[in-house]
């Protein structure tokens, strides 16, 4: 099956009018920034993919277990949106969560540990590679459900609303999610009540082994989101500095009080879809051409052209990471393990005897 | 076909438990026989060898046809071997293991002397040589609960026994026993010279299953009530907390047998049946029993015609002081064990047996035309069944045995008129019978007579009176004593007699 | 708003004064749901509520049942006390992802750092003739859920002061509460409040059998007391309040005095929550029972919508009546 074809640029959709204090979107660093941002760009999206990539590893050496679904390829849509986030925003993310929650900030060691299950790790070991929480970061999970994270979302750009407070919730989810009845209750209970949300829908083109065309009549995700009557516009998820730029124009809408915004980021997972998956739904070619859209080789060449990489930049980069991935891994090995005695524990709050 | 009821016609075979060629004894059991009312082991009053089974199994035979035939030999002198591997001790009165083995001492003698080989002398010897053949016959082919032709052994070489076991069991049983939690000292042994069979330990372990709820287990176990005395009135025959309660006010636990009598009193007396027992339908609790508790009940009702028809009856009333009695028996229990106190009771019956020695005219049956002593005063004990009906089984000697023994006598008998496992010596040999013992809150009682026999005795509830003693007003325990008495046997006199012996020796209960 | 005569008030007036109440003290309070609003309640609880409190703080929601009961757990993550209303137990289904994978679920999955102190009231039972798929109580499959809290208030100083406790607690509560109930009236203490949600209460005492039971029932288990009493049967009546956690306590003490159980539950029989505390009488008082635990259920049958077949389905007093009468014997 031969790729979609992408607009080169992403194409701004606009809706019903907002409201009239919307304000103009704000762009940072406009086109794309420094040297040194898209360097630090290059490093998020290589700390990321260094981490999966070792994953698959340890996964294959019995380390980590369960289901852990890998963010190889799609590194560009985590670390953009990330950069239109303050720390005092909200995410809600998916179970394909490493990238997000890494880009935002969560320590690798703590990320690694909780994969391991121990006590040192960001959910304290309860949860999982599919439910990692950092109250620190503003994070809230880690969802397993498809679509569960949405009213979650909602919910929590609720209270910013209620409190009058101009924070953005981003909510992360797949093109399978578009399937779920929360979907739509989500994004019209947003778009009436106008609530901070940041809906990014990240369109790899399978909702596990279900093609896009496959599940959905009208595959256009962006003009369906904007049927629920919120700006929305598709934007190339390969593209590090396109979808920061996107990202940004929207946060800063929904920051400014113009409601809930729609991002289609147009990406593709290099690997199957967990662990597990033997990735028998996909022809080899089409995932050949999707690598050679590689976000983090694209922005490393395009750095390259303009003469803003050294030639051993990236592999003193690498090696920085060879290194925190070592010591992450080496500190989760040796985390405590939660005492069975313990097990009941987080089923209820704590309370006052 | 024996006669195991004065008012048996006829007797299914269900098991014979011996074959042709097998050496039976005098008191050994050789089948299983099916009468209206229960199961009853048939004993052989012969020694020899099994010539041939007459009747099959199954089959429905009118009483006095010929079952079997059995070839007499004479009790044999000691056999070589067993003389020598000399159990002299064995011989001995002193040592436990024969006393117990033996039980009543006028059973054990005879045993002694007409079993000859399998005599005291080689007890535990021949016991444990045969042991095996009876054991292995039964291994795998007979359920708990059916009885292994305990004594059909081949004449064996009795074998020099290991170190000493005590006479009453051997270690396979005793092995048993341990496997189905059993405690021996409480199994009554049927095998010759009152040993311990496999068979009785099965049966002890089975009976002991009463149903009975979590608190009427616990609350019997606290007051001391052995649950398998209780009447249940729970849900299939289910012993429930208000049936032990009841239990443990009328006395301790081996009392509760006479109590279980309102329907024979209720039906004898012709008073009306105290719902709770007599009514009760046929289709409590035990499997089976639908059936004959209705052919029981027919068999009870053609009984008390019959007596009712023939025999010309007395009665006779006598209200008997138990203060005496009832604070030495306080005094006394005070010292024992829960499972060990006597009740009121016991010594009403031991007062019975003893008066029943004391006035042999009403100990005993009517003949044709006149009175036959009975050989001994076998007291005859109405008990009631699970399921409705009534049975009046025997304790032999009951004035050789203490008050306690009486107690522990009248507990096995129920237990195994309960399970179905009376001997047919014990249906037939009751001498004078003695109902209902007051527990439901009767306080007299008038009964029927069981033809053949000639008296009948009643107690009624031990209630608190005002009674004079020495010329002043108090209150005591009094019981009411009455006596229904043939009257072609003996009179008023005789019968007042009687009566007035039992008050005598109830007031001396030490001496009981 | 409230009844009519000092103290003479409603269980629909009683829950409306908490909810009130509530809102008044804290700022962080606010009523979501169907037609909460303008409706005034589908059965009128949040009637006057809104004119009170306007528009941000008493919510009508699409009938998106997920979305709200979500956006519910998402308030009440980012700070806020929601009490999210659902229309009754039977629409809850929609919602069941929402309240089970995540609003009980949250704080266990995130290793104890996000608490979801959500109140969510549901209507549930059955006994108008709305029919199968209107009448369910389904209470009992929510106690299966651990990370929740279930409560049932049967009585107007319940209905009164269960919420404010629901809605201080840091863990979600869902409070059932049964359409039969709303009606009744009695006289409520003009400074009742807070009640704690950890106990069950005896509601009669009594010596020979012990009738549990909670919610809707309760009026039925009393009548059957009282039926009872004619027979010289003195039975104990137990109001559970708590499904979950259940009150072992106040339950095993009262069976080992009487030595009989029967539980009347509006649940089908099979796998319902009085399945449950008979089997926790069962492993914790077995010694003291008299008699087998009886059980009161619905019948095995989608509720039917003809008026003696839906009254034939649900628990009534001559059931409770014969229960009792077996277990005592």
């Amino acid at each position: 099956m031969s790729p979609r074809r992408r607009p080169a640029a992403p194409a701004a959709r606009q809706a019903a009018s907002p409201p009239a204090a919307a304000r103009q979107p704000v762009m940072h660093n406009e086109p794309g920034g420094s040297a040194a941002h898209r360097t630090d760009l290059l490093r998020q999206m290589l700390l990321i993919r260094r981490f999966e990539e070792k994953c698959v590893e340890l996964y294959s050496a019995g380390e980590i277990h369960g289901f852990v679904h890998l963010y190889i390829g799609e590194e560009a849509v985590a670390v953009g949106v990330n950069q239109a986030l303050t720390p005092d925003d909200a995410i809600v993310s998916t179970y394909r969560e490493h990238g997000h929650a890494l880009a935002r900030g969560i320590p690798m060691t703590a990320v690694m540990a909780e994969m391991y299950g121990r006590t040192t790790g960001c959910s304290g070991g309860r949860g999982g590679s599919m439910h990692l929480f950092d109250a620190q970061t503003r994070f809230y999970g880690g969802n397993a459900i498809v679509g569960g994270g949405l009213p979650l979302a909602v919910g929590i750009a609720l209270t910013d609303r209620m409190r009058g407070r101009s924070r953005v919730t981003a909510c992360f989810f797949g093109d399978g999610a578009v399937a779920e009845g929360e979907f739509h209750e989500c994004l019209n209970l947003a778009t009436l009540w106008q609530l901070p949300v940041l809906f990014c829908c990240e369109n790899n083109l399978y909702a596990m082994g279900t093609a896009l065309a496959r599940a959905q009549a009208q595959t256009d995700l962006a003009v369906r989101a904007a049927s629920y009557g919120m700006p929305a516009w598709a934007v190339d998820g390969m593209d590090v500095l396109a979808v920061e730029q996107a990202a940004r124009h929207a946060a800063d809408a929904v920051r400014g009080g113009g409601g809930p915004h729609f991002l289609e980021l147009r990406t593709y997972r290099f690997r199957a879809h967990s662990m597990y998956d033997p990735d028998r739904y996909r022809d080899k070619a089409e995932v050949e051409e999707w690598k050679r859209r590689d976000p983090i080789d694209a922005l490393a060449a395009r750095m390259r052209e303009a003469g803003e990489l050294a030639g051993d930049t990236l592999a003193a980069i690498d090696a920085d990471l060879t290194g925190e991935l070592t010591d992450a891994i080496d500190k989760a090995r040796g985390g405590p393990l939660e005492p069975v005695s313990d097990l009941t524990r987080f089923v209820y709050s704590p309370r006052q005897p | 076909m024996p006669a195991l009821g004065a008012d048996m016609e006829q007797g299914t075979l269900v098991e014979w438990l011996v074959k042709p060629g097998d050496q039976i004894h005098k008191g050994d059991i050789i089948a299983v026989v099916d009468t209206d009312k229960s199961a009853i082991e048939v004993e052989s009053f012969h020694t020899g060898t099994v010539e041939a089974l007459i009747t099959p199994v199954g089959e429905t035979v009118p009483v006095g046809t010929v079952l079997a035939t059995i070839t007499e030999t004479e009790a044999e002198p000691a056999r070589p071997g067993a003389a020598e591997a000399g159990r002299p001790g064995a011989v001995e009165a002193g040592r436990p293991g024969a006393v117990e083995a033996g039980v009543p001492a006028a059973m054990g003698a005879p045993a002694a002397a007409a079993a000859g080989p399998a005599a005291m002398g080689a007890g535990p010897a021949a016991v444990e040589a045969g042991r095996p053949a009876a054991a292995g016959a039964p291994k795998g082919k007979r359920a708990p609960g059916k009885r292994a032709p305990g004594r059909a052994r081949p004449g064996r070489t009795p074998a020099p026994a290991g170190p000493a076991a005590p006479v009453h069991s051997t270690p396979l049983v005793r092995h048993e026993a341990g496997q189905l939690g059993v405690d021996l000292a409480a199994v009554h042994g049927t095998g010759r010279g009152g040993t311990i069979t496999r068979a009785d330990v099965e049966y002890a372990a089975a009976s002991r299953r009463v149903r009975a709820t979590p608190l009427a287990r616990r609350l019997a176990a606290e007051l001391g009530v052995d649950l398998g005395t209780v009447t249940g009135t729970g849900t299939g025959g289910a012993v429930r907390e208000a049936d032990v309660r009841r239990a443990a006010a009328a006395g301790a636990p081996a009392a509760q047998q006479p109590p279980a009598q309102p329907p024979a009193a209720a039906a004898a007396a012709g008073q009306a049946p105290h719902a709770g027992e007599a009514g009760r339908p046929a289709t409590a609790g035990r499997a089976g029993t639908a059936g004959r508790a209705e052919s029981m009940r027919q068999a009870i009702a053609r009984l008390m015609a019959r007596s009712k028809r023939e025999i010309p009856h007395y009665y006779v009333t006598n209200t008997v002081d138990m203060g005496t009695a009832m604070s030495w028996l306080r005094e006394r229990n005070r010292r024992l064990e829960v499972s060990q106190r006597l009740v009121p009771a016991a010594l009403l019956l031991r007062a019975t047996a003893l008066a029943a020695r004391q006035v042999p005219e009403l100990n005993g049956y009517w003949g044709e035309d006149h009175f036959v002593p009975g050989p001994a005063v076998h007291l005859g004990v109405a008990i009631s069944l699970r399921g409705g009906g009534l049975i009046t089984p025997a304790i032999h000697h009951a004035d050789d045995l203490a008050p306690g023994e009486l107690m522990a006598k009248l507990r096995d008998l129920v237990n195994r008129a309960r399970a179905g496992r009376l001997r047919s010596s014990e249906m037939t040999d009751a001498t004078i019978t003695v109902t209902n013992l007051g527990d439901q809150g009767v306080e007299s009682v008038t009964g029927v007579i069981y033809p053949p026999q000639v008296a009948l005795v009643g107690f009624g509830k031990i209630v608190e009176r005002p009674w004079a003693v020495n010329g002043l007003l108090g209150i005591r325990p009094v019981v009411v004593t009455t006596l229904a008495a043939d009257h072609r046997a003996t009179d008023g006199y005789t019968g007042g007699r009687f009566l007035t012996a039992i008050a005598q020796l109830l007031q001396r209960p030490e001496e009981l | 708003m409230t009844g009519s005569g000092p103290g003479k008030t409603t269980y629909r007036e009683a829950m409306r004064a908490a909810i009130r109440e509530a809102m008044l003290a804290d700022e962080r309070v606010f009523l979501m749901g169907e037609d909460v609003g303008r409706y005034g309640g589908c059965f009128a609880v949040s009637l006057g509520l809104l004119e009170e409190f306007g528009p941000e703080r008493i919510r009508d929601t699409p009938l998106s049942e997920s979305a709200f009961v979500g956006a519910g757990i998402g308030a009440a993550i980012g700070g806020m006390r929601p009490i999210v209303e659902i229309m009754t137990v039977n629409f809850s289904l929609l919602a069941l992802d929402q309240i089970m994978n995540n609003a009980a679920t949250l704080l266990h999955m995130s290793g104890g750092q996000f608490s979801v102190p959500l109140v969510i009231r549901m209507t549930t039972g059955a006994g108008r003739q709305v029919a199968a798929q209107h009448s369910h109580s389904l209470e009992g499959w929510y106690t299966h859920i651990p990370g929740l809290r279930i409560v049932a208030p049967a009585t107007l100083e319940d209905a009164r002061g269960m919420l404010w406790t629901a809605l201080a607690d840091p863990d979600p509560v869902l409070i059932f509460e049964h359409g039969s109930l709303y009606n009744m009236a009695g006289v409520l203490a003009p400074d009742a409040g807070a009640v704690d949600i950890d106990s069950a209460v005896i509601r009669r005492p009594g010596t020979d059998v012990t009738l549990i039971t909670y919610g809707g029932t309760l009026g039925k288990a009393l009548d059957a007391a009282e039926a009872l009493a004619g027979e010289q049967i003195q039975a104990e009546v137990i109001d559970l309040r708590t499904l979950r956690p259940l009150d072992d306590e106040t339950v095993m003490a009262s069976v080992r005095r009487t030595h009989r159980a029967v539980i009347v539950d509006e649940g089908w029989r099979s796998g319902s929550l009085a399945a449950e505390v008979s089997a926790r009488i069962m492993e914790q008082a077995f010694y003291d029972l008299d008699a087998p635990v009886e059980r009161v259920c619905s019948a095995e049958v989608p509720m039917p919508y003809p008026r003696h077949l839906e009254e034939a389905a649900l628990p009534q007093v001559p059931a409770i009546v014969e229960a009792a009468r077996q277990a005592v014997g």
